[in-house]
């Protein structure tokens, strides 16, 4: 069309014409290009923008595993509770943020309205409990104990509670089986915090904002098994967030099971016996202070001899884990974490420590025959040991002759012991050692002292070996403070301190001599011992302590048993192993543990029993009561902090348990019904095709339907029980240890007491029995 | 109007029949065809986008899924005619008619200012008529601006009295269409005003009038936008709208909302795009207005590259062809009718299509035969139908 006529038409129209022509393809070129760039160059961007754009993430947390005992009762489980949450971003968009609501909130629930206020508050440096430290985003809930009828209140009147939520939810429940606590062993959770969901995000265990996270015991232990993966929905929802169709989604996997190898009905009759020993204890007059014990702490551990696993830890003073669930108020938590409590939380059978007494001459037994010392040999049970003017009383000033240290470990004689660490010592080079063999502090590792057990439980602690390297740390540690304090004629704390700041570093005569009965620097913990006391029973394998038995999928398909694992043997040979046991039964059928035991019933021949008792001295406190014990199958150890004597306080209550287990009557008879665990629980329990686990029926409380007489004559529990020489003593006669009275009259055998103060300016830390 | 003013060289009414259809000259044969096609592409793919983005919106839809989908096709359909019509009667005998059109436009608009507009999306710039219909007279003014102009502008010129339009009639010209866009200012309808100040500049840059009014015009349109807004006359909405453009980061759940969802939606197509009916954002309504303004959204999102490439492709073919007839075109109203056509199709599509694509700021424009909307579907089929008129009536190649 090159050829049109022009008519009319200028050359500048038609050069306006391309000018307009090459505009509008230029506008068309941009518009194309432009398409290109957001669809081809972005496109991958804008794709996974969309998507994050219509997907909506619905979150159905994973139902936390169970913690069931040995034979399938459940110690920990969920239940449907309803829960009343606030929404902090919904409140403080109103004027007053919030508070109006959540007064009127507090009326429903009959709440104090400050206490509502306090629970969605968020938790800062400067704010105590309760608070928030969740996500603040996350809905935070208020009660978990909110009654039918106060959430048809809430969510009828959905407009007059903007922000508030009312909702059945699975909450962790600590079903308190057979009136059994279990309390510091399971732990408790508390929601996740902000920190910990950013650390975790990457990992292969990412945390939900409405997670609850282990905080101790069990439920941290076993936290990531036990929580499960969530389950995740993804919808696709228009711009008002309405559901418009399905994502693909993440199924959710349920929390696995955790059996473990505690059984509830010797949990609670441990628990039971452990308290009841204590507030006898608290019955009793200490002769060293004149008043009664405090018993403000004990901890009683019942562990398989053979495998390590831990039948019953019972902690004094204890709490109700329940307290956690659903956010603990502000009461509840300072009472658990106040020093008027004594720190219920603190599991004291793996984290309190405590000089260990006279149950520490295994170990020193031990390192006697390793330094080269017959153990049949005899040695001078004088009634005291002198050491450069200083003087060692043995018990009472008793004086034995010439016995073996199995005879030593029997009577518990403190200056056997005394006489072969000095001598030991003395061999080491003294105050200035020359390539020292430290058998006594080498065995004490050995026996793994010092050190965790290994137990399936957070923050255990180590206790203390106090060898020469701990000596010198810690004297560099405190020398300043101890020259500056310590007088050489000042008070008996200035002239230890003065001591302490010229030679403290050194391992001096009365270290060693205090060390080998189990007192002065030595520190243990009961996990520690009953580990040990495992090991004398099973021919000196030293098992890591195990709660967790097995790992079962919620489906009960997989079950990951938790195989025994040994840490270490025991640095004695078989036969002065089998010397040693020997000796340790003697304890139980003559020893200073027979008053327990052999004389009051106790079947020696059909269950031979094997015990060790002490009595630990703490400076500026009453005596630590330790009593460690075996059977075959068995290790019980108990201490009851400020409790008076090891066979005293803590005997009744240990042969108790062994009763329960054994079903061994008063006179001495075993009737198999009663018997609650004769043998360990070998077999996990039945689990069904469908997952569930199959649980027998709990008692409601194991200790009544045991000892129904008991509970009608408490005294009878706690009264040695009169037989052929033995006198009766009754407890709180005249204020003496029954323990002492007894054993004095029997004469060299010492159960506890008073012993010897220690002479001249030796530290006064020394132990007996 | 009337069948007597329709007289072209060899297509008497007395020759009828398929024989005449077809003939070398034949109205049929001298359809510009491309034109056409691509325009009833356009609709046609129009009609999908509008189905897929209003098939599920029962709020709008009235429960029927096909309410917008038979509407578009009724409104193609009846643009179709209205071209014919347009053809039948012919641009020139259409020129004796400005009078009568630009009263009737201008008395529309006006009328829009009455109780009897409406407001729709902040725009009070709708006509409610009976059986839910609605009629936006600013479409069909752009169309009288065109004609009244190119009329003004060509008359002298094309009767050979001067080579260019003169002072005297591009200033009557520029009054002609000042009135009405004065009246849609009033509305306020922003972008039709937008639309119609670049019409003004493609028509006044085709009519040959002197550099002077281009420059002048292009300097006044510059100084009214500042005082449009400085003075305030700029609603809240429109204000926002331009501060979301400048920066599309501002407030993305308000005044970035659209640019930002348009964009996600449009980005998210890839090369292929979703497919028909399977977009997210179309499906999840993120996109606002997604059956007229931002129907592109859905073709970008469902069709992705090559979809919406195809729509800016088939406008291209509309505009390129448009460009053609107004250079061929022997007159100069003819020209300027062309040319005004095409200013209008360009900046309303690059406006529409920009701002879905976050290069433009958001203002209420359809997208010429894609967009759901009568009285835009008529307007362009009618220009549709000036452009067929011109090429139809352009004397035969020697």
């Amino acid at each position: 069309m090159t050829n049109i006529p022009e008519t009319g038409r200028s050359t500048r129209v038609q050069t306006r014409l391309v000018v307009i022509q090459i505009l509008v393809l230029s506008l068309l070129a941009t518009l194309g290009g432009r398409l290109w760039y957001l669809q081809i160059r972005q496109g991958d961007e804008y794709a996974e923008e969309a998507s994050g754009n219509h997907v909506q993430q619905v979150v159905q947390p994973a139902t936390r595993g169970s913690i069931l005992d040995a034979r399938g009762v459940a110690l920990a489980d969920n239940e449907t509770r309803l829960v009343v949450s606030a929404s902090r971003t919904e409140l403080l968009k109103m004027k007053d943020d919030g508070k109006a609501v959540l007064t009127k909130l507090a009326g429903v629930l009959g709440m104090k309205p400050q206490d509502v206020m306090d629970k969605v508050r968020l938790c800062d440096a400067k704010t105590p409990q309760p608070c928030w430290n969740g996500s603040p985003y996350q809905p935070i809930p208020v009660t978990d104990e909110a009654t039918v009828k106060q959430a048809l209140q809430i969510r009828e009147r959905a407009e007059d509670f903007p922000g508030i939520t009312a909702e059945p939810m699975a909450v962790r429940r600590y079903a308190a089986p057979g009136k059994s606590n279990t309390a510091q062993v399971l732990g408790y959770l508390s929601p996740v915090t902000d920190e910990e969901l950013q650390k975790a995000q990457d990992t292969d265990s990412p945390y939900l904002r409405s997670d609850q996270v282990g905080r101790s015991g069990l439920e941290r232990q076993y936290d990531k098994a036990l929580r499960g993966k969530a389950g995740v929905t993804r919808y696709e929802v228009d711009n008002l967030g309405r559901v418009i169709g399905e994502a693909e989604s993440d199924p959710g996997t349920p929390g696995s099971n955790l059996v473990t190898s505690i059984d509830a009905r010797v949990q609670r009759v441990a628990e039971y016996e452990l308290n009841e020993a204590m507030k006898a204890a608290r019955k009793e007059m200490d002769r060293n202070t004149n008043r009664t014990y405090e018993a403000d702490a004990g901890a009683v551990v019942v562990m398989e001899a053979k495998t390590g696993r831990v039948v019953a830890m019972a902690s004094n003073p204890d709490y109700d884990p329940n307290a956690w669930v659903g956010g603990i108020s502000a009461k509840d938590y300072k009472k658990l974490t106040g020093k008027d409590s004594n720190y219920p939380l603190l599991n004291r059978a793996t984290q309190g420590q405590a000089a260990p007494g006279s149950i520490f001459k295994v170990v020193s037994s031990a390192a006697a025959v390793e330094a080269g010392y017959d153990f049949d040999g005899n040695y001078d049970c004088s009634s005291a040991y002198n050491v450069g003017g200083q003087v060692f009383k043995n018990f009472e000033s008793a004086n034995e002759g010439m016995i073996t240290i199995g005879r030593a470990l029997e009577l518990s004689c403190d200056t056997v012991f005394y006489r072969l660490s000095h001598e030991e010592w003395k061999k080491d080079g003294g105050m200035n050692p020359k390539n020292p063999n430290d058998y006594f502090y080498k065995a004490a590792h050995q026996f793994g002292l010092g050190d965790k057990t290994g137990i399936d439980l957070p923050n255990e602690v180590t206790g203390r070996v106090p060898d020469r390297q701990w000596k010198q740390d810690y004297w560099e540690a405190n020398k300043d403070a101890w020259c500056k304090s310590g007088k050489k004629d000042g008070s008996y704390v200035e002239k230890i301190a003065y001591e302490n700041c010229h030679s403290g570093n050194k391992m001096r005569a009365g270290d060693s001599i205090n060390y080998s009965i189990g007192q002065g620097d030595t520190l243990v913990t009961p996990i520690q011992m009953a580990t040990i006391y495992s090991a004398i029973s099973n021919g000196g394998t030293l098992y890591d302590p195990s709660i967790g038995k097995a790992v079962v999928s919620p489906d009960g398909k997989t079950v990951s048993e938790i195989e025994p694992t040994a840490h270490g043997k025991l640095p004695i040979s078989k036969t002065t192993l089998a010397k040693m046991d020997e000796a340790l039964a003697g304890v139980a059928s003559r020893g200073t543990a027979a008053w327990r035991f052999a004389q009051v019933g106790w079947p020696q021949d059909k269950i031979p029993m094997h015990a060790k008792t002490g009595t630990a001295e703490v400076y500026g406190k009453q005596t630590t009561s330790w009593f460690a014990t075996y059977t075959k199958d068995y290790s019980i150890v108990m201490t009851i902090s400020q409790g008076g004597t090891g066979s005293g306080a803590s005997g009744p209550a240990v042969r108790n348990i062994y009763d329960a287990l054994y079903g061994v009557s008063d006179d001495g008879d075993i009737d198999p019904k009663k018997a609650l665990l004769p043998k360990p629980q070998a077999s996990l329990p039945k689990i069904k095709t469908d997952g569930t686990i199959l649980s027998p029926k709990m008692p409601k409380d194991i200790v009544k339907e045991l000892q129904p007489d008991e509970k009608a004559s408490p005294d009878q529990e706690y009264a040695p029980v009169e037989e052929g020489d033995q006198p009766a003593t009754t407890p709180n006669q005249n204020g003496d240890n029954r323990d002492t009275r007894r054993h004095r009259r029997r004469g060299g055998a010492r159960g506890s007491g008073r012993g010897a103060r220690p002479g001249g300016r030796g530290r006064s830390r020394r132990a007996r029995a | 109007m009337t069948g007597n003013s329709f007289h072209v060289s060899g297509y008497g009414p007395d020759k009828g029949g398929w024989t005449r259809l077809f003939a070398r000259d034949s109205m049929a044969r001298r359809l510009d065809w491309p034109i056409l096609l691509a325009a009833v592409g356009l609709s046609l793919m129009g009609s999908l986008l509008v189905y897929s983005a209003t098939r599920n919106r029962t709020e709008l839809n009235q429960g029927d899924q096909y309410y917008f989908l038979t509407r578009h096709l009724l409104n193609t359909g009846i643009g179709l005619a209205l071209m014919v019509a347009t053809v039948w009667l012919g641009h020139r005998a259409l020129r004796t008619a400005v009078p009568v059109l630009y009263g009737a436009s201008v008395f529309l608009i006006l009328l829009v200012l009455t109780p009897l507009g409406s407001t729709i999306n902040g725009a009070h710039s709708w006509i409610k008529l009976p059986g839910g219909f609605s009629l936006q007279p600013s479409e069909f003014v752009k169309i009288t601006i065109i004609l009244g102009m190119a009329m003004l502008l060509a008359a002298r010129v094309d009767a050979g009295d001067r080579p260019h339009p003169d002072h005297r009639t591009v200033l009557q010209a520029l009054g002609l269409a000042t009135v009405p866009m004065l009246i849609v200012m009033l509305m306020p309808d922003l972008g039709s005003v937008m639309v119609m100040v670049i019409i003004v500049l493609g028509i006044l840059l085709a009519s040959g009038a002197s550099n002077r009014w281009i420059f002048g015009l292009l300097g006044a349109g510059t100084a009214g936008a500042l005082a449009v807004w400085q003075l305030g006359i700029l609603d809240d909405y429109q204000i926002a709208r331009f501060a979301a453009f400048a920066n599309p980061a501002l407030d993305p759940a308000g005044v970035g909302y659209n640019t930002n969802q348009a964009r996600i939606a449009i980005g998210s197509g890839g090369l292929t795009g979703s497919g028909l009916f399977e977009g997210s954002q179309t499906t999840g309504r993120f996109v606002p207005e997604q059956q007229t303004d931002f129907v592109f959204t859905v073709a970008g999102e469902e069709l992705g590259f090559l979809g919406a490439g195809l729509i800016i492709a088939l406008l291209g073919v509309v505009l390129w062809r448009a460009c053609r007839i107004a250079r061929s075109t022997p007159d100069l109203y003819g020209t300027v009718v062309a040319a005004g056509i095409v200013a209008w199709f360009a900046f309303q599509t690059f406006e529409n299509v920009g701002m879905t694509l976050g290069i433009m700021p958001v203002t209420g424009l359809p997208l010429p035969f894609v967009s759901y909307g009568g009285s835009s579907m008529f307007a362009v089929w009618i220009a549709v139908g000036l452009l067929q008129s011109i090429t139809v009536q352009r004397p035969m190649s020697a």
